[in-house]
């Protein structure tokens, strides 16, 4: 059997989930004995065509030429995997499309006009068949190696789709939402970080999105009465998978 | 050759972090055009920055960059400290600091390993060089995952660290906790100083630059996370001024803005740091540095790589510091209550001087923000070196000048993602 081929791609993003590839420093030696790494620019100048057995895509699509480059690789790829909350969900530069873009670039240039942008941030997914999501902002190491895995065996990966707080009672972390009374997204978020932010005594802000079925309104009183006010509870369900957890307004 | 006309052109340059391109044109012996294009996407963090709370910054602006996420943290930090007029505990401050020498630690141990020293030994990749030096490749990484170590040790997570909030952390460690990172991290030491030696043998292009310098200062140590600003040219300013100093323009062909220090071309960054500081650096960084052949300045660019070596055996040393001297301050963070006004902070990112600024009302609500990378300040600086590297070497092939041209970007280590998606200008908000 031939070498199976992965390829990493970056649209609009931050560089950090692609990162998480490179920090896998214990593993991406015998990884790159496995796998041939022929497309990956941050790491690697050798550039092999395609067609590629798995690609990792990352970032969101922001601008015109990024629109036809997805369906480029798409076609070129025969399992496509996104990569953190840019690829999944917009990430937080979706902000923007709550918002005017031909302003928001006005902000920061003083000549939009040479700017090439999309009046919106969108997932992979909106454009072309996604085969699996890696969530989080940034993704999982173990899940990114656990992924990869799978998938030289030959079986799908294991991904999880509970909520942070089956994390939490893994680790054994006191329930900082209702022992420590701070304002805690863990209850409606994707488990899968392995509640990092509860186990610094911090509540989970929400970076891998909501889970499947995330009881919001029952979550959003508990908020409240933890302190957060209208405000906050707005802001704290529009950052990283606004998306996806953009409030609706009443 | 030097007659006809040449153009030199890379696409999608490789092992650079984010999405660049370069394009240089020569005509009859001269370089008429030399162009770094970033045509990383911008994402606007300035402008949707307005409206959120004063103490949102930190998590938010660590998403401009997956592989400097402390340093944004650490300059909106010091910036909305400064605004709301509070200042950390020691313990607190000593905490940033050591978290900070995480990330100096792992950025540099990668740009070394994973995307400079290639250019040196004629590979493409990390990959294709541990098929001749393994070790080589294995020390590297095992230097990178200390720096991880103590990122997630401290921060939480390695990337976009979690633990990290305006006034200080949300829990710090006990002595007890750092002891294993504390050895980890002598390991790493013996790691760094053969990776100085290592880069030492290289052969490196000859050029000396004489553009400005920038770089963050502190008495009596060489500055990491906080600091006045120092150059090579005039007096100190304090991080306030910096907008009085420093002036972006938009250029057509980069969604990163250009940079100038009074008026004039500079360069932020390892060698900056060093020219500027290098007095500083305690006895095991000073001597490894001359171990290596560097004298007090480095104005080449491709000998970067030995300064970030030397910067990476300081951060490990001045990480076992802070951790030797540990006792968990009694508080893990100060309160910090808005108000409304104006902060500055900067700090020294592994690419160089980060700034940011905030407007905040008395609601605690943020008016305006603004933040100038490193990456975006060393475009034109990058450019000048293009042009200089491109006209010293014109008897080489078009194949093997456009190498040499692509590898004088990669001596920044430039963070293209970092500077599309903060190219800012001056702007007030509304």
């Amino acid at each position: 059997m031939p070498t199976p081929t992965l390829a990493v791609w970056k649209f609009a993003s931050c560089d950090g989930c692609q990162l998480t590839l490179l920090d896998c420093e214990d593993e991406l030696l015998e990884l790159a004995g496995r796998v041939r790494i022929a497309h990956f620019l941050e790491a690697f100048s050798t550039v092999v065509p395609g067609p590629y057995d798995v690609s990792l895509v990352e970032g969101s699509i922001t601008t015109a030429a990024d629109l036809r480059r997805i369906q480029e690789v798409r076609a070129a790829s025969k399992t496509l995997i996104t990569i953190g909350a840019c690829a999944t969900a917009g990430g937080i530069q979706a902000l923007r499309n709550f918002a005017d873009v031909r302003e928001f670039a006005s902000i920061v240039y003083a000549n939009p006009h040479y700017v090439d942008t999309l009046a919106t941030s969108t997932p992979v997914a909106a454009h072309v068949p996604v085969d699996y999501e890696l969530h989080g902002c940034p993704i999982d190491r173990g899940q990114l190696l656990g992924t990869i895995t799978a998938l030289l065996a030959g079986r799908a990966p294991d991904l999880p789709d509970t909520s942070v707080c089956t994390d939490c009672k893994r680790r054994g972390v006191t329930c900082v939402l209702v022992a420590g009374g701070t304002p805690c997204l863990g209850p409606v978020t994707r488990a899968g970080c392995g509640a990092l932010c509860p186990g610094v005594g911090r509540g989970c802000f929400g970076c891998f999105g909501p889970m499947a079925k995330p009881n919001t309104p029952v979550l959003i009183p508990l908020l409240r009465s933890r302190g957060l006010s209208e405000g906050d509870v707005d802001r704290v369900f529009s950052t990283f998978t606004v998306t996806e957890t953009r409030r609706e307004e009443p | 050759m030097s007659h006809r006309s040449r153009q030199l052109k890379v696409s999608s340059l490789a092992r650079v972090e984010g999405e660049g391109a370069l394009r240089v044109r020569v005509d009859g012996g001269r370089v008429e055009r030399a162009e770094l294009n970033i045509y990383e996407p911008p994402r606007f963090f300035e402008a949707f920055l307005r409206g959120r709370a004063h103490t949102e910054p930190p998590d938010i602006t660590a998403r401009i960059c997956g592989i400097c996420p402390v340093a944004y943290q650490t300059s909106a930090c010091n910036a909305i400290e400064d605004a709301c007029g509070v200042t950390l505990d020691p313990g607190i401050a000593e905490a940033r600091r050591l978290l900070y020498c995480g990330e100096w630690i792992s950025s540099h141990a990668l740009h070394i390993h994973l995307l400079h020293a290639p250019d040196f030994l004629g590979h493409p990749d990390a990959i294709s060089l541990a098929t001749r030096h393994r070790d080589v490749v294995e020390r590297g990484l095992a230097l990178k995952k200390a720096g991880n170590t103590l990122l997630e040790t401290i921060g939480g997570r390695a990337i976009h660290p979690v633990n990290v909030r305006v006034g200080g952390f949300y829990s710090l460690p006990t002595r007890a906790d750092l002891r294993p990172l504390a050895e980890t991290l002598r390991r790493a030491l013996d790691d760094a100083l053969a990776t100085v030696r290592w880069t030492a043998g290289f052969e490196f292009p000859e050029v000396e630059l004489d553009h400005d310098l920038l770089a963050a200062s502190e008495p009596g140590r060489y500055a990491i996370a906080d600091g006045t600003l120092r150059t090579a040219s005039g007096p100190a300013f304090a991080p306030r001024e910096f907008p009085e100093h420093v002036v972006e323009t938009q250029v057509p062909h980069s969604t990163a803005l250009h940079a100038s220090l009074d008026g004039h071309r500079y360069l932020t960054g390892p060698l900056a740091r060093y020219t500027l500081n290098s007095a500083l650096l305690p006895e095991t960084a000073r001597q490894a540095a001359a171990e290596a052949g560097l004298g007090s300045v480095c104005r080449n660019p491709f000998r970067s790589i030995l300064v970030r070596g030397v910067e990476i055996v300081y951060a490990i040393e001045e990480a076992l510091r802070i951790i030797d001297a540990w006792e968990r301050p009694p508080r893990p963070s100060v309160e910090v209550p808005p108000r409304a006004g104006t902060g500055h902070g900067i700090s020294e990112a592994p690419r160089g001087t980060l700034y940011h600024r905030y407007e905040i009302g008395a609601d605690g609500l943020i008016r305006a923000a603004t933040i100038i990378p490193p990456t975006s300040q060393n475009q034109a600086a990058i450019e000048a070196d293009l042009r200089r590297v491109v006209e010293d070497h014109l008897d080489l092939g078009d194949a093997e000048l456009t190498d040499l041209a692509e590898r004088t970007i990669r001596n920044y280590d430039p963070c293209i993602s970092c500077a599309a998606h903060f190219l800012d200008i001056t702007w007030e908000g509304r």
